[in-house]
This record gives C-alpha cells, sequence and structure tokens, in this order.
C-alpha cells in the first residue's frame, strides 16, 4: 500500500529543515521555493529531473551554501554530518585508512584512535583489506564503498548522498544500496537520498518527494509503507511496482505541468 | 621484434645521417673550418676531453644552483599567494612580465649588481630568473586544484586553514609541482648557457664559454664537440627528471 503523504502523528525529532527555501545562482533560480522536514531516522528520496535543484537542496542541509531566501534549521552539530558525493572523492595521494580517518583527525581525534575507527569502519562496508591501497588500487564499487566508510566513522546523525549510484552497475549498486539500510538500521540516522532513478528512490527511502524541473518545488510526496531494509523480493511486489508508477506519473505530471 | 626495431631505427637512422655526412665532407673536400667531418669532431672530443667534461659539469651545477634558488623562491611565493588573492593579484602581473622579458636583456643589470667580479652569481641569478615560472605557474595552478567537493568536505568538517593548506591543497599540488620542475629543469641549462654568452667573462669557464673561445680560434670541430656534450647533457637531465617525475607520480596515487 502506498498512499500520498500523512505525516504520522508519533512526534520525531526534527534533524534538519528547509523553510520556503529558494537558491538564486547568476544565471537564474536554481531551487524553490522549497520546503522539507527531516525527522531522525527516516530516509528521505529527492527525485527529479537533472537540474532541479536536488543536489543544490543537499547542500543547503549540509551547510554548505546559504539560501537567498527562506530559512535552513540543522540540529545536527558539526561533525554530525556526513555527505557521500557522486564520485567517491577520495584524496588520491592517501591511502583507504587514511582517506576514512580523514574527518576523525580534522576534528582533532588522536592520530591512533582515528586509525583504529577508521579500520573498523572500512571492515563495516566490507573492505578490509584496502587499508593501505591508494584510490587508483581501488574498482569503483570499492572507491563508493570506502567513500561511505569516510561518511559513517564520525557516527553522523544525518547522511546525505548526492546520487552515490550514478557511476556504478546493478549489482554494485544493489550491493551498496543494502551497505545503507544495513548502516541506518544500526545507527538510525536521517538520510537524504538524491537520485532521478525512480525505482532507487522507492527502493531506498521511507519517503519520496518528487521535484518539478528547476528551479524546484515540491511536486508531489509519497510514503512507501514497507519494512526497512527491504525484504527478499520487494522488487517484485506490487507495493513496489505501484509505488514506481505513483512517482513516475507525478515525476511526468511534473514536467509537462 | 617489433620492440627492438622501435629501439634500433633511431640508432640506425644517426648513424646513416653521421655516414653521409662524413662521405659529403671526404669528396667534397669541404674546408674543416666550416664544416668538419664527424671524424674530426671525435678527435677533437678525444682532445679536449677533459677540459670539455670539466665545463660541462661547471655548467650543469651553475644549472642546478639556479633551480634550487628558482624552486625555493617560486615555492615561497607561490605559497604566500595561494593564501590570499590580494597578493595573487599584485604578483602575477610582475611575474608575467619577467617572464616575458627575454634574459639577455636582463643580463647587463644582473652583471653589475652580482659585480663583475663574480660572472658565476650572474650566471646563476639568470638562469633562476628562467627557472621560476614554470615552477611559479605550476605551484599557483596545483594549489587550487583540488577537487571541488574535497574543498566542500573539508568544509563540512570545519577544517582550519593550516589543515586545509597541509592535508588537501600541498598534496593536491604534487603533480603540477613535479611537472613544474622537469620543465623549469631544462630551462636552467639552456638559460644558464644563454646567460654564459652574455655574462661569461672567462671568469665562469661553462661550455658557452668553451664555444665562444673555439669560434673565436675558428676550431669548428671543438664546437661540434662542445655542441656534442650540451645536447647529451640536456638529454640526460631531462631523462632524469623524467624518471623522477614518473617515480614520484607512481608513489603519489599508488600506480
Amino acid at each position: 500500500m502506498t498512499a500520498f503523504a500523512q505525516m504520522s502523528g508519533a512526534q520525531m525529532a526534527t534533524v534538519a529543515a528547509l523553510q520556503s527555501v529558494e537558491v538564486a545562482y547568476g544565471r537564474g533560480p536554481a531551487l524553490g521555493p522549497f520546503s522539507l522536514r527531516l525527522e531522525l531516522g527516516e530516509i528521505v528520496a529527492l527525485v527529479g529531473p537533472s537540474g532541479c535543484g536536488k543536489s543544490t537542496a543537499l547542500r543547503l542541509l549540509a551547510g554548505l551554501e546559504a539560501p537567498t531566501r527562506g530559512e535552513v534549521l540543522r540540529t545536527a552539530g558539526p561533525g554530525e554530518t556526513s555527505v557521500v558525493f557522486q564520485a567517491p572523492t577520495l584524496m588520491p595521494w592517501a591511502t583507504g585508512l587514511d582517506n576514512v580517518a580523514l574527518p576523525l583527525e580534522l576534528a582533532g581525534v588522536p592520530r591512533p584512535q582515528a586509525r583504529e575507527r577508521a579500520a573498523a569502519a572500512l571492515a563495516w562496508v566490507k573492505l578490509k583489506g584496502a587499508e593501505d591501497a591508494k584510490p587508483a588500487q581501488l574498482s569503483g564499487g570499492m572507491a563508493m564503498r570506502a567513500s561511505l566508510a569516510r561518511a559513517l566513522v564520525t557516527g553522523p546523525r544525518l547522511l546525505l548522498l548526492d546520487e552515490p549510484f550514478a557511476a556504478l552497475d546493478e549489482i554494485t549498486r544493489r550491493d551498496l544500496a543494502a551497505d545503507i539500510h544495513r548502516l541506518w538500521a544500526a545507527a538510525k540516522p536521517a538520510i537524504v537520498f538524491v537520485t532521478h532513478n525512480v525505482e532507487e528512490a522507492v527502493f531506498m527511502a521511507s519517503r519520496v518527494l518528487v521535484m518539478t524541473p528547476g528551479p524546484g518545488r515540491l511536486q508531489a510526496e509519497m510514503r512507501v509503507d514497507a519494512p526497512l531494509p527491504r525484504p527478499q523480493g520487494f522488487r517484485v511486489s506490487s507495493l513496489f511496482r505501484e509505488a514506481v508508477e505513483q512517482v513516475s506519473a507525478a515525476l511526468a505530471e511534473g514536467m509537462t505541468a | 621484434m617489433r620492440r627492438a626495431l622501435d629501439l634500433s631505427a633511431p640508432i640506425v637512422f644517426v648513424a646513416l645521417l653521421l655516414s653521409v655526412w662524413e662521405i659529403a665532407v671526404q669528396a667534397l673536400h669541404t674546408p674543416p673550418y666550416l664544416l668538419p667531418a664527424p671524424s674530426a669532431v671525435a678527435a677533437a672530443f678525444e682532445q679536449n676531453r677533459a677540459i670539455l667534461i670539466d665545463s660541462a659539469l661547471t655548467t650543469l651545477v651553475m644549472a642546478l644552483w639556479a633551480l634550487a634558488i628558482a624552486s625555493i623562491a617560486a615555492c615561497a611565493i607561490a605559497l604566500t599567494v595561494a593564501l590570499s588573492p590580494l597578493a595573487e593579484r599584485s604578483v602575477r602581473p610582475i611575474a608575467v612580465a619577467l617572464q616575458v622579458t627575454p634574459i639577455v636583456a636582463i643580463a647587463p643589470l644582473v652583471n653589475i649588481w652580482a659585480g663583475l667580479d663574480h660572472p658565476q652569481r650572474a650566471v646563476i641569478g639568470l638562469a633562476a630568473v628562467v627557472a621560476f615560472f614554470p615552477i611559479f605557474s605550476g605551484a599557483v595552478t596545483g594549489l587550487k586544484a583540488a577537487d571541488p567537493d574535497l574543498e566542500r568536505l573539508f568544509d563540512l568538517y570545519g577544517a582550519t586553514r593550516l589543515q586545509r593548506l597541509r592535508r588537501l591543497r600541498l598534496p593536491a599540488a604534487v603533480p603540477f609541482l613535479l611537472e613544474g620542475h622537469k620543465v623549469a629543469a631544462g630551462l636552467a641549462v639552456i638559460g644558464a648557457v644563454v646567460a654564459e654568452f652574455v655574462s661569461g667573462s672567462g671568469g665562469s669557464q661553462g661550455l658557452a664559454w668553451r664555444l665562444l673561445e673555439a669560434a673565436n680560434r675558428l676550431q669548428t670541430a671543438k664546437m661540434f664537440a662542445a655542441l656534442l656534450i650540451l645536447g647529451l647533457m640536456g638529454v640526460a637531465a631531462h631523462a632524469a627528471f623524467q624518471a623522477l617525475e614518473t617515480w614520484a607520480l607512481k608513489e603519489w596515487r599508488g600506480r
């Protein structure tokens, strides 16, 4: 069963919120007005066509950019927000372990402890043995895993994923999706997942926000009422197919509107 | 087989050129002050070997000093510039003006500053001016070459300016610095020879001085010998720095 959004009655902790934010760059408006409230422990997918401002919304949530108008609310403290970009974005000169230890070392964690925690994070994403490998020696999927390990090493309350699967093959993609759900189940952070792939959005998220072409506004919002992590065979269930149809319809409606 | 052919092709070609040259000179009875035969060049090289090699080393040492000075100056200024956009705007025009000014034009000035008793200092100074720009340019570009998403990551984790410089900008600049130094090494040798032509007065007895000396005495074969060793030195310097760059890049990115 998929239903149009009905916020659950239970009061949850807000991790971040965008309140009627608008962003304009030199070339014109890029986003908004757009609002989003993010509760602890939920996975929200932002779906929209290229150039609708999904990534901009993500940067606002990360505090990396300020809106032109509107307000951004963030309760995650420094070091409690992590971002995974489209590309692995690892430092090519540093080993896997040094790359993953970076956020801790920047925050002043002593080197031995930082490396110990980084090694644990690498093991957690099944990259044991890649400690001494430089990024060029890793495959695309392994590099993305290392990037995920770096994001989770600080134990974030807010995890922002900017099309993290865009450059991966289908099998690696599914592996990594499972990893992200496993991470979510272990620590229950709030996750925002940006994508232009409808099936991926429905598979990953408990709530899907469909955006209009740029400057992006909210076109539709829907819940995916299935347990997380997804049960076996979820991709062939009628619930999944129906949700995908609904999101696709909303996307198409936004494109023609 | 293919590889052997690739390797032997240039050797065979050079041997062929030398044979044609030798036969032509012998057959046409060309006067040796105009064009000596390769055999005459070889003889001149053999005769003057000690002094030529000594001069080549003098030139090489001056070039290396120039490279070291240029490297320190260029890196220091680039680092200052990287920390302040205003400093970059101030320095850039001077650096460009220095680069486009022909070295021979400023040589007399540097001669006066170095003192007429110290021609080596003038040569080193002039070669350093020539070697400065590629290193400076590479360092400035390299210090800004870090992946913008990595820069965002450093923003996200609240990195200090020093952390950002030490852990992101400097390592990201390494390939650009290597390339800059490789180009600068070649230019330093050329700069040292050119500077010696202009400033040399017998006080700095490098290869350029040997060339001038031999030219004044119409010892054309000796000039060819000096040119030969100059060419070999240039090739060796280039190969050495190329190998250093390849090795360092491999270390840097692990492959």
